[in-house]
């Protein structure tokens, strides 16, 4: 192991990057052209330094690595740092998202561009640091800090009803974190500690467990988002810049679904059992629901938007499964979304920059001028619906078999739900590439140049490698996962044990005072 | 309980209100300087008293660092000496110091420059430091008039304006009511007992009393807290802050908006866990006004800052809500609970001086203006400002990593360890719908197209700024130095 803070390094190299930034050149131009080269400079080191995480990753152990400690706050609340198998990947899926976003916005974005790579860097480094966090008011702060740069970024470079979008996004998602805020000061002041692996095995009494799952719930709900929350996420996406979309999707969302697993199942297993019903409830109408809505809409991006919510929905219901397939398909549904989703985000970026509007009927027949563009478009088209081969297709299919496992009706409604996904995402290739070139403007529209080839290039890959060969990945969760699952096991096997044998105890009581 | 130290000679007990004496003889000496002056002497009296609130701040500083480690009584009783008052003089004291310098160029330009004006905020604070030193009904009446009469005066300093001095008039009329309540409740209190003394009036307290005194010292104790809710703007006695905010000078406004309050509130805990402690019978009846006051001030400053369209009102209301949050930590009645209040003040201090100096920038050519949309597109014209304004807005929000989300925590931390959960959730969903309006701000700064840029500030406001900016911003990472301080404080309370 190495014997430098190197999470910490991680996870601040870019907030260095944005206290760079404010010394650059004040002229617009070359301050701008400045802002872009450091803003990529960084997110590219802040990469290669995440693959270090990687490579010295000991994925036989369930135990937090590269664990930073310091005191902080006073009290017992710490400066704690540490990945396992659940988190990693995420810091390494924010870091590879980073670089492309920046190289996406190379063009796009032409005002204000420092302001505009400062605040990326900050929020990636808040992004980071929520999957690296040890310490709940740590987490709490990374968690909720990300709201500022994105409602900056989504009100400042979005789209026509930007002001409106943002505050959305910044309201709903503060309502539902502020009740965690709740919970996180009840539990520090009843378990004396705010220290997360003091706290994973911490046994909350099950009657407070529920009230805490559910303010919990409300956070990680609006965050992921699941019906009927998910309001804000069609708004958010469509008028945010196409980064912002793009780590709105990859990342921001994964937060929900990562808070789950560290909190929710861990901390409140008994509640978690109680309330699966409820969550498998709710993925399921998400997976149907919203994929009905997405049939009918007419924008690109809030078609992939309500998409998000149909594939997270896989998530929470793989996650509430409690076994081991159930669970590593949530997350390996997270990862891949983050990939797919966000190259879909960029790939709408790529026809948007050229012809600036997100409607499906101003596109139609672009195969025959942007050849390439139809081949990568189709790859994610079919990773999105889940074709085998693709990385989307190993997450689906491991959170059904997790399901199926548990509830057989679920699972039924959930494997529909995917047949819709095919519906309309494929309805939704035809229009745009596919049918004759017939719109005047679109006649002289350029195929993908060689900075935005050179974003999907990338993504192309561990699309493919997610699909083909996707062990590496499940490696890395695998003991976590198990160590997890064994733990929710064991915690309700001990409960239930208990509510077991209570009755029994009870019946000799009375057979011997008979 | 707390050892106390008593010192019984007059030498020693004007040994122990050196810092006291000192603003009060500066103060006599800078007013006749002006007197001889004459009117040209604004910019010397006002450097004069800003030397002064640093000479206090060295003396207060060179008793803290001598002998000051528990609470020592001075004046036959009626003066306290402890960490605590000691923290708050020096968080009045940079406040008042702040808004002396803030003011002098305004007051200039705007052709308010009378001598009498520093005069008046020095004797402000000397009434702010006994207050806060108060340890006798008397001393603390006598504390709170002579920082109220001087108030009122500056609120109606700029004597040409309808606005000014109908606020002044408001002001002093609505005081003058809560004063009296206030005086009620002392007379009520000292009938009951017979002492006035703090010490004494707890003693009686805590032993076993008649029915009938318990009664006639709630009943006190009730109206002691009435008049003092209205000197922190706490609802229902919250009326005259907008008003009073929207008419008086914005430099006033300033003074007005962190010392005053400091002060306030440090009297606020004293009467509240310094004379009835939770671990007597009598606190009940305290913590219910308390937990009232606070879910009031914060529904009420969150719902009612929704509609405003002028900045200096908007803050009037914000001001409500964190009183009503800074009272949240005091509802626990516990040690870590007045620790939080501390921190929430400074916090407080920091923040909203930051924001009234941003208040004082926007100006055109034209004169002040003090619009919420005059601040349209702020982030183009003056990027930094536009930044620290917004992040101060934010804080002013409670969102993390900012100062502000450290000071609503260390409340809420102390409220859920005594129990008071449902509190605290309203105290939270209060803040969401506060969040909207600091965001709209933050959404005219940012996201509207600009309107035109302001004149340049001069370098005492930048400074103060800077160091705004820095606390709110860096809190973050130094949390444990203030955190000391605080829990120091406080401790010497319990």
């Amino acid at each position: 192991m190495l014997d430098w803070p190197l999470l910490s390094a991680i996870t601040f190299l870019p907030t260095f990057g944005a206290l760079i930034l404010l010394v650059t050149s004040n002229d617009e131009k070359t301050g701008a052209a400045q802002a872009r080269s450091v803003a990529l400079w960084v997110t590219t080191v802040t990469f290669l330094l995440s693959l270090f995480l990687w490579a010295g990753f000991d994925s036989s152990t369930a135990e937090f690595q590269f664990e930073e400690k310091a005191s902080w706050l006073g009290g017992n609340i710490n400066y704690h740092m540490g990945v396992d198998g659940i988190s990693m990947m995420f810091v390494i899926l924010t870091t590879l998202l980073m670089p492309l976003c920046i190289l996406a916005s190379w063009k796009s974005i032409e005002n204000r561009v420092r302001e505009y790579m400062i605040a990326f860097l900050i929020l990636e480094t808040l992004m980071i640091g929520v999957f690296c966090a040890l310490d709940l008011f740590l987490f709490y702060l990374f968690f909720e800090a990300g709201l500022i740069p994105m409602f900056l970024i989504i009100g400042i470079w979005g789209g026509v009803r930007r002001v409106y979008a943002s505050f959305k996004f910044f309201l709903y998602t503060l309502l539902g974190s502020i009740l965690m805020l709740v919970a996180v000061v009840w539990m520090y002041v009843t378990a004396g500690t705010s220290d997360i692996t003091t706290l994973l095995t911490y046994q909350f009494d099950p009657g407070i467990q529920k009230w805490l799952w559910l303010a919990f719930f409300a956070s990680f709900a609006v965050k992921m988002p699941m019906w009927p929350v998910h309001t804000w996420l069609p708004d958010a996406h469509v008028e945010a810049p196409t980064a912002g979309s793009v780590i709105l999707a990859g990342i921001l969302l994964k937060m929900g679904g990562y808070g789950f697993l560290r909190f929710s199942l861990p901390m409140f297993p008994i509640a978690s059992e109680y309330f699966a019903g409820l969550v498998f409830f709710l993925s399921v109408v998400a997976i149907i629901y919203t994929s009905l809505v997405a049939l009918v809409q007419e924008d690109i991006k809030k078609l992939i938007a309500y998409s998000s919510v149909a594939h997270m929905g896989f998530v929470t219901m793989g996650i509430f499964t409690f076994n081991i397939q159930g669970i590593e398909g949530g997350i390996f549904q997270m990862l891949s979304h983050g990939i797919v989703s966000g190259a879909l985000f960029l790939s709408v970026g790529v026809i948007y920059d050229r012809m600036h509007t997100r409607e499906i009927a101003a596109y139609g027949g672009l195969v025959h001028r942007m050849p390439v563009y139809a081949a990568v478009f189709m790859l994610f088209t079919m990773a999105n619906v889940g074709l085998p081969g693709t990385g989307g297709f190993v997450g689906e299919i491991l959170a059904l078999i997790g399901v199926f496992k548990v509830n057989t009706w679920v699972a039924l409604f959930a494997a529909t739900g995917a047949i819709l996904s095919a519906a309309y995402a494929l309805w939704l290739y035809r229009r745009v590439i596919f049918g004759r070139l017939e719109k005047a403007n679109l006649k002289s529209i350029a195929d993908m140049d060689r900075r935005e080839i050179l974003i999907m290039t990338p993504l192309v890959l561990i699309t493919l490698w997610m699909g083909f060969y996707p062990v590496p990945v499940l490696d890395i969760m695998a003991v976590s996962v198990d160590n997890l699952v064994s733990q929710v096991d064991a915690a309700l096997t001990a409960y239930h044990g208990v509510e077991a044998v209570a009755p029994a105890a009870e019946a000799v009581g009375h057979a011997a005072g008979h | 309980m707390e050892t106390i130290k008593v010192i019984d000679t007059l030498h020693a007990s004007l040994d122990l209100a050196l810092p006291e004496v000192v603003m009060a003889i500066g103060a006599m000496a800078l007013m006749m300087f002006g007197v001889f002056r004459g009117e040209k002497s604004f910019k010397a009296v006002s450097w004069g008293a800003f030397a002064l609130i640093v000479a206090t701040g060295l003396v207060i500083m060179d008793q803290a660092a001598n002998d000051i480690t528990m609470r020592t009584v001075g004046f036959s009783g009626a003066f306290s000496v402890e960490p605590f008052s000691i923290f708050l003089k020096y968080m009045i004291l940079a406040g008042s110091g702040a808004a002396i310098l803030m003011s002098m160029e305004y007051m200039k330009r705007e052709k308010l420059d009378r001598f009498e004006y520093p005069v008046l905020v020095v004797l402000a604070t000397l009434g702010m430091m006994i207050m806060v030193s108060a340890n006798d009904l008397i001393s603390l009446y006598m504390g709170l008039e002579l920082q109220s009469l001087a108030l009122y005066v500056l609120a109606a300093f700029n004597r040409d304006s309808l606005r000014s001095t109908e606020s002044g008039l408001k002001y002093f009329v609505l005081g003058a009511v809560s004063s009296g309540l206030l005086l009620y409740g002392c007379s009520l209190l000292y009938g009951f007992t017979g002492v006035t003394n703090f010490d004494a009036l707890s003693a009686v307290a805590a032993g076993e009393i008649s029915d009938a005194t318990r009664m006639g010292l709630i009943f006190g104790m009730t109206f002691l807290l009435a008049g003092l809710a209205f000197k922190i703007s706490a609802v229902p006695f919250h009326m005259w802050t907008p008003d009073v905010y929207e008419g008086s000078p914005t430099p006033v406004v300033a003074f007005f908006a962190a010392a005053p309050k400091i002060a306030a509130m440090g009297l606020f805990i004293r009467v509240t866990v310094g004379l009835f402690p939770v671990s007597d019978g009598i606190h009940q009846p305290w913590q219910q006004i308390v937990v009232f006051v606070a879910i009031a001030s914060m529904v009420l400053g969150a719902f009612a800052a929704i509609g405003q369209t002028n900045i200096k009102r908007l803050m009037a209301y914000s001001s409500i809500g964190h009183m009503g949050y800074a009272l949240v930590g005091l509802s626990a009645g516990t040690k870590e609970g007045v620790d939080g209040v501390l921190l929430y003040m400074l916090i407080y201090l920091f923040t909203v001086t930051g924001v009234f100096v941003c208040i004082l920038a926007m100006r055109r050519k034209e004169g002040m203006v003090e619009h919420i949309s005059d601040l349209a597109g702020m982030s183009q014209n003056h990027k930094i400002s536009a930044f620290v304004l917004s992040m101060l807005f934010f804080s002013l929000a409670g969102i993390p990593p900012l100062a502000g989300f450290f000071g609503k925590l260390f409340v809420f931390l102390p409220a859920i360890e005594a129990g008071y959960i449902t509190l605290v959730v309203i105290g939270a969903l209060a803040s969401v719908v506060s969040a909207f309006y600091y965001l709209r701000v933050v959404k005219i700064i940012y996201f509207d197209e600009p309107e035109g840029a302001f004149q340049p500030q001069p370098m005492a406001l930048r400074l103060i700024l800077a160091a705004s900016a820095i606390f709110t911003l860096g809190l973050m990472l130094f949390m444990q130095v203030p955190r000391e301080w605080t829990s120091f404080a406080a401790g010497s309370l319990f």
